[in-house]
């Protein structure tokens, strides 16, 4: 049976099935996450990037992620979760290779995808440090913050400086745009959040960041009022971590 | 000749385990370097060619890779262990991303006080058993074949015995209320490259002990207590 609903954003057909509203005809991504960066955050910024629209469920009690595992909807009882081309895909990384490989963001070739996936990795290690900070106790955060900015300047951002210096390219691999370089801007972007000047030393990917940044897509993704979460407010935290409790 | 792949890490298990796993059932040889001197840690360091300053790093064609999955991912797709196309990649990589998480937690077992081991032993076992073992049974029942994706041997295979076997070192029954998980099991355990890999004298690396701990700490001066997850 079908049923045209009238929503704020216009008519939106949906699919009722047995007693259960099965939204979405539109054939968008629709990501289920709470209304915070945590590992969502990758997800959407590379969506950005390839120019993909996609609609957000945004989970806002322990209920409504209790609800999507009484339902079947993650493999593992977990999110993120990306309803995307008749998947419902679960773990982060499976997502982004996905998106990657669909949107060419992902090299032209074996060897390619290898670079691209260990400067991802690394970068991955870095965020998860980040994205736990804004989670973090009071008086850890001082600390936590220490050892983010630590790992940064002496272990990452080295590494990348390095890569665009050897072979002058404007990309981390293959003198194309990559999942690798939309996870680098992410993450230098994040950085600066927390501490503006991290990039001074860092001739190169201060240039790298200006340049990405203007790119449309990103461009676009950087304005107001669109789906780039900002960090989480301290007032937000606990109803934050009851959903995931 | 094309050289053999390279390991560098330590007498261990640890990060490198899964490696070894694919590349065995794989049928491809490969040669160790193992970690065992602060000094020859060092000197790995000051080479510059451990990318993020870790292991594990695997020399392999001409590539000198590191971070675990960038080798697995890479190792996966040049042995056709990576499914047929995109949508194939994406199962495996969720349903590794899932054994990947579930043998993660027992990564700092071997460092763990003898408590914290009762504990955590029992926290890995109600994930196995109540989180992951049901997703694999369920998914090995919905398409009624003998591998986990695209009616063909993948690395999601592979990862999955390594975690059941894992699994079955911390309790024995572990796959009791999962038939098809133990069906599993012995069709996997068979093919020829990996029963090689299980049988004795093969790269594959023993439950990690005091030695490896006390080798471990000692070459990364690592020497804060490790806690459970």
């Amino acid at each position: 049976m079908w049923v045209v609903c009238d929503f704020s954003s216009g008519p939106v057909v949906l699919l009722w099935k047995g007693n259960q509203i099965r939204g979405n005809m539109s054939g968008k991504p629709v990501l289920h996450y709470a209304n915070i960066r945590g590992r969502m955050e990758p997800i959407r910024w590379l969506l950005a990037a390839a120019g993909v629209e996609f609609e957000e469920r945004i989970l806002k009690t322990k209920d409504d992620l209790q609800k999507l595992r009484t339902d079947g909807f993650l493999l593992f009882q977990q999110v993120p979760m990306v309803e995307i081309d008749g998947m419902k895909l679960v773990q982060t990384r499976a997502i982004l290779n996905y998106i990657a490989g669909k949107y060419n963001l992902y090299g032209k070739d074996l060897k390619e995808r290898a670079l691209i996936d260990m400067y991802v990795e690394g970068l991955a290690d870095l965020n998860e440090l980040i994205l736990h900070h804004e989670f973090k106790p009071a008086n850890e955060m001082e600390k936590d913050l220490a050892n983010i900015l630590d790992k940064a300047t002496n272990r990452y951002l080295p590494v990348f400086e390095k890569v665009l210096k050897d072979h002058g390219h404007d990309f981390l691999v293959g003198n194309k745009l990559s999942k690798a370089d939309v996870h680098l801007l992410e993450n230098i972007l994040w950085l600066e959040e927390l501490k503006p000047d991290v990039l001074a030393k860092f001739p190169l990917l201060q240039s790298f960041k200006a340049r990405m940044s203007n790119m449309p897509n990103i461009k676009k993704f950087l304005q107001p009022g669109s789906p780039k979460k900002p960090i989480v407010q301290e007032k937000d935290v606990p109803a934050v971590l009851a959903i995931f409790s | 000749m094309a050289a053999k792949p390279v390991l560098y890490y330590f007498n261990g298990r640890g990060k490198m385990e899964s490696i070894r796993w694919l590349l065995a059932a794989a049928g491809v040889e490969f040669e160790e370097v193992f970690l065992e001197t602060r000094e020859q840690y060092e000197k790995l360091l000051q080479s510059g060619i451990l990318m993020f300053q870790q292991v594990p790093m695997v020399e392999i064609d001409g590539m000198k890779l590191v971070q675990t999955r960038a080798i697995l991912n890479y190792i996966a797709g040049k042995y056709n262990l990576y499914g047929k196309d995109l949508k194939e990649r994406a199962l495996i990589d969720m349903y590794v991303g899932g054994t990947d998480d579930l043998m993660g937690f027992l990564l700092s077992f071997p460092f763990l006080s003898a408590e914290d081991k009762v504990k955590q032993c029992a926290f890995v076992v109600e994930k196995a058993t109540s989180r992951y073992f049901p997703a694999y049974e369920k998914v090995l029942k919905d398409h009624g074949q003998d591998f986990l994706v695209g009616n063909r041997l993948s690395w999601a295979d592979i990862h999955l015995l390594e975690a059941i076997l894992m699994l079955e070192e911390k309790k024995s029954d572990a796959l009791s209320g999962f038939p098809l998980l133990q069906a599993f099991k012995k069709r996997i355990s068979s093919i020829p490259t990996i029963k090689k890999f299980l049988a004795p004298g093969s790269k594959r690396k023993p439950i990690s002990d005091d030695k490896y701990v006390e080798t471990v700490r000692r070459v990364l001066r690592m020497y804060y207590d490790v806690k459970p997850h």
